[in-house]
């Protein structure tokens, strides 16, 4: 957390300080990676049965979050269809960085999770993202040839590079089990909280970088970056409470309602609707709701989940 | 030392568009391409390459002029709109005109 300020000080003071792009590449791969690898062992360890009605349902509410998001920005925010969409899909799908977050925020209160809770973030970083490409060309009036093929907005979603690391990490991570991953510990998991914090200084820098456009993003976008992470927030503690999930599983999938993509949603929707303008999506998703929820969001998601199972009993 | 005249087009745009550039600047008829990362600034930001979102390129073809024309109409018609990119040709000398 505090490594994100020094990153977000060091781009607003104009510190010199710039990473490497080929180390922002490196760092994100790694940590698709191994947060892959440790849900797979955990996976492994429950029967698919018990984890699938749980997902469905996840993954099934999780829907209506682009839907809401995209009647807010289009009806009363009176943004084009093409940006509401395209924001729609950002706030829709899941950030890895802000779950890992949650994770190590988990940890040090040595609150445990179910660690199948990556096998939802995998699940739920997708479905958003065609979502928002539907909202997008219902009634597009782009001319057919700049638009892309169904296969390509298909490979761009399925094999963009979050998805496709996450689900191989998790699937070789089942595969393998606790013994076969012993001896990549030392590279994946250990270092991985070291990792992360580097990864969070250089998504300081960004983020600082993204303040401008925020400028050019006005008021309204601003508050409804702000609000939508809590609404969508509740309504992960209340699904992941209503699903029978534990308190810290529950936190977990609030975490993941509430936040926002930067890393497949903009490459996503840059290939698939192009049309709309990543300085908002992005400049709300990544200037806004990101350090909205690391700083302010994931203790208070993880208190909603605290008192809904405190009120609710174990459902 | 013979040399024949050719154009060289620089298109510095996204890094995101790069699979599909070089792949339809093949089909319309280039003998091939030079890719290049590249910061700047221009009309739609500083591009400071901080992380991919924010990356360019700079592509480059020698090529006939009238490839050299088909690659720039294709490009204006089907990107400039919606993507950050400029494009620009200059004249060039080669060695090996059968190459280009």
């Amino acid at each position: 957390m505090l490594f994100f300020l020094l990153g977000l000080a060091a781009g607003l003071l104009r510190a010199d300080l710039k990473l490497p792009t080929a180390l922002y590449e490196t760092l994100s791969i790694y940590l698709l990676l191994a947060i892959g690898l440790k849900g797979g062992v955990a996976l492994a360890r429950h029967p698919i049965v018990e984890v699938l009605p749980q997902a469905a349902v996840a993954v099934g509410v999780a829907l209506l979050i682009p839907l809401f998001a995209f009647a807010v920005l289009h009806r009363m925010g009176r943004l084009p269809r093409a940006d509401a969409a395209a924001i729609a899909a950002h706030y829709g799908s899941v950030s890895v960085v802000t779950f890992a977050v949650g994770t190590s925020y988990l940890t040090r209160l040595a609150v445990p999770y179910e660690g199948y809770m990556v096998a939802f973030l995998a699940l739920l970083e997708f479905p958003a993202l065609l979502l928002g490409v539907v909202l997008a060309r219902r009634k597009s009036q782009s001319s057919p040839d700049t638009g892309l093929g169904n296969r390509e907005l298909l490979r761009e979603v399925f094999l963009g590079k979050s998805v496709f690391l996450l689900i191989g990490g998790l699937l070789i991570g089942a595969y393998a089990g606790p013994d076969g991953i012993k001896s990549i510990a030392p590279l994946f998991v250990d270092p991985f909280k070291g990792v992360l914090a580097l990864f969070l200084l250089e998504m300081g820098l960004v983020a600082a970088g993204r303040l401008g456009d925020l400028r050019r993003v006005g008021v309204f976008l601003l508050v409804f970056a702000l609000v939508m992470p809590l609404l969508g927030g509740a309504l992960g503690a209340v699904t992941g409470w209503a699903v029978g999930l534990s308190v810290g599983g529950t936190a977990l999938l609030a975490i993941l309602y509430a936040s926002a993509s930067y890393i497949a949603a903009p490459a996503a929707m840059r290939t698939a609707v192009p049309e709309a303008n990543p300085a908002l999506s992005i400049g709300a998703s990544l200037g806004v709701t990101f350090p909205f929820n690391l700083l302010v969001g994931i203790p208070l998601y993880y208190w909603l989940a605290v008192r809904l199972h405190q009120w609710g009993g174990a459902s | 030392m013979k040399t024949a005249q050719r154009k060289l087009l620089t298109v510095i745009c996204e890094a995101k568009l790069e699979r599909r550039l070089t792949a339809e600047i093949m089909k319309l008829g280039a003998h091939g391409y030079t890719v290049s990362e590249a910061r700047g600034q221009g009309s739609r930001g500083v591009r400071n390459a901080a992380w991919e979102a924010s990356a360019n390129i700079r592509l480059e073809v020698v090529c006939e002029s009238a490839v050299a024309a088909r690659i720039a109409e294709h490009l204006q018609t089907r990107y400039y709109d919606d993507y950050a990119m400029i494009l620009f040709s200059s004249d060039v000398e080669v060695l090996r005109p059968e190459k280009f």
